[in-house]
């Protein structure tokens, strides 16, 4: 997800945000993530919604010290690029204190966490994020 | 009288990864190096910036409805029992039904009594599941504990979450056979709606308010039911210290080898409305069928809930259907007090 957030466009993709919804083509059956009206693939606009597999392999990612106003507190953001099989996605990476542990091909799953919230009185913007397995099967 | 009777259908926990020494908040606070050590508590688990009691719910909600099996849409009453509420108001039942796939048509509300709103979320479900109103129900107990800076609460005031699915007797995992609860009006602890963190009436803390509020609520129940200490495998009390549970359970001529399995807070501290119920989830994780369970969790202000509990076979086919309490006490990072005072917004900012 983009980092601009507005209460209203939140609400909007809070079944993108909060269950990670992407989308299937129903014509070349791939899938993305953040769903778009048109298959980036192919084009087409016959998409259904799938959930996607909340448990993923890490391929890379970036280390983000110019934090938004709302996110100041978590500071440094590790945003990782992870291989969910059926297809890819970008997200932030969480309970990571060193980050000489972010390995090619890590198991991560996802865990509901704060992203950003506006100032004291404001609303908080709940996302999932990815951290390290907890269980090695 | 009427005792109505429901299942435990699946059981969760949740404990963030960090973990605070003791004897770092001693040192900054300039605490005598022993201050502590009669709390029988070495490290306190500590949220991470991007946690607060919602999140740590939600993911021990995820385990319970795992092991439960269910569609979440089954699910009809939501009850979210902490003292940590990230919105004073808007609910965060709403906010975890909607991530878990159980909106829209469920009951959904945060309750306060303390650490024990979430097991009177419990107590509600019995009936409620019992009476056929609901299939299925979600108690969530979820904290990340206040203190005050430099108060003796802050060596135990520590963050996880433990939730339970609710449902019929039918293919439960356990059997809630009875419950009781003992209120009275304490002062023992309170926060004020204004405040940041709570402050507790010293002299009430443990005879008048802990002791006498779950003594009342266990024998009780021993009277009501006909059982003996002995007759139970597990007891599990709330556990604010790891010295209080002990002796309230030895007072009530409970032995160690009984209540062992359901002590946590040693190793994490006291996780209010997880307390007594994340030790529930441990004893779950380990029980094996027809054993007896004593639950009694305490909140201030004050009250206590005794329940009798009997394991099913089913028990076995769910433990490892979600990560056990042991996977989330083996994983941790220790942390400095500097690093929990910002994740904590304990040092504040200017926004």
């Amino acid at each position: 997800m983009s980092m601009d957030l507005s209460i209203s466009r939140f609400w909007r993709k809070k079944e993108i945000i909060y269950k990670l919804n992407g989308a299937k083509c129903k014509s070349c059956g791939k899938v993305h993530y953040p769903p778009k009206n048109a298959c980036p693939y192919c084009g087409s606009r016959d998409l259904e919604y799938i959930e996607l597999p909340r448990k993923g392999k890490l391929i890379s990612y970036t280390t983000i010290y110019a934090i938004p106003e709302g996110a100041r507190s978590q500071s440094p953001i590790y945003f990782g690029l992870i291989d969910l099989g059926i297809t890819k996605i970008t997200a932030e990476l969480t309970d990571i204190t060193d980050p000489s542990i972010l390995k090619k091909d890590m198991e991560v799953e996802a865990t509901l966490r704060k992203t950003q919230e506006d100032r004291d009185a404001g609303l908080i913007y709940y996302v999932l994020k990815f951290r390290p397995v907890l269980v090695q099967k | 009288m009427v005792n109505p009777k429901a299942g435990i259908h699946g059981w969760g926990a949740y404990i963030p990864i960090y973990r605070l020494p003791l004897s770092d908040i001693a040192k900054v606070w300039g605490w005598h190096p022993d201050q502590y050590k009669g709390l029988a508590v070495e490290e306190k688990a500590i949220a991470g910036s991007d946690e607060d009691a919602l999140t740590m719910g939600y993911e021990a909600a995820y385990n319970a409805i795992q092991r439960a099996k269910i569609e979440p849409k089954k699910i009809g009453a939501i009850f979210f029992g902490t003292e940590s509420k990230p919105y004073a108001v808007k609910p965060s039942a709403t906010i975890i039904g909607e991530a878990l796939g159980i909106t829209p048509y469920t009951m959904a509300s945060d309750l306060e009594f303390a650490c024990r709103a979430a097991s009177e979320g419990m107590r509600s479900l019995i009936g409620m599941a019992a009476s056929g109103l609901i299939d299925y129900g979600l108690a969530i107990g979820s904290d990340t504990a206040q203190a005050n800076p430099g108060d003796v609460l802050e060596f135990t005031a520590a963050s996880g979450a433990a939730a339970f699915v609710i449902g019929k007797t039918n293919n439960a995992v356990a059997i809630i056979e009875d419950s009781v609860t003992f209120v009275t009006d304490t002062p023992d602890f309170w926060r004020r709606s204004s405040q940041p963190y709570p402050l507790h009436g010293e002299g009430f803390t443990g005879e008048p308010a802990y002791f006498y509020h779950i003594e009342n609520a266990v024998k009780t129940l021993l009277e009501r039911t006909g059982l003996k200490p002995s007759d139970f495998d597990y007891a599990i009390f709330h556990q604010p210290n790891g010295k209080f549970p002990v002796k309230v359970g030895q007072d009530l001529g409970f032995n160690m080898d009984q209540m062992k399995d359901g002590l946590v807070t040693p190793m994490i501290g006291n996780t209010y409305n997880a307390s007594a119920l994340m030790g529930l989830a441990r004893v779950l994780d380990k029980a094996k069928a027809g054993q007896k369970i004593l639950l009694a969790p305490f909140g201030s202000g004050a009250g206590s809930d005794a329940y009798l509990i009997t394991v099913t076979d089913e028990v076995e086919n769910r433990k490892h259907l979600a990560p056990m309490v042991d996977d989330y006490l083996n994983r941790k990072i220790l942390i400095n007090y500097a690093t929990y005072a910002r994740s904590r917004s304990i040092i504040h900012v200017i926004k």
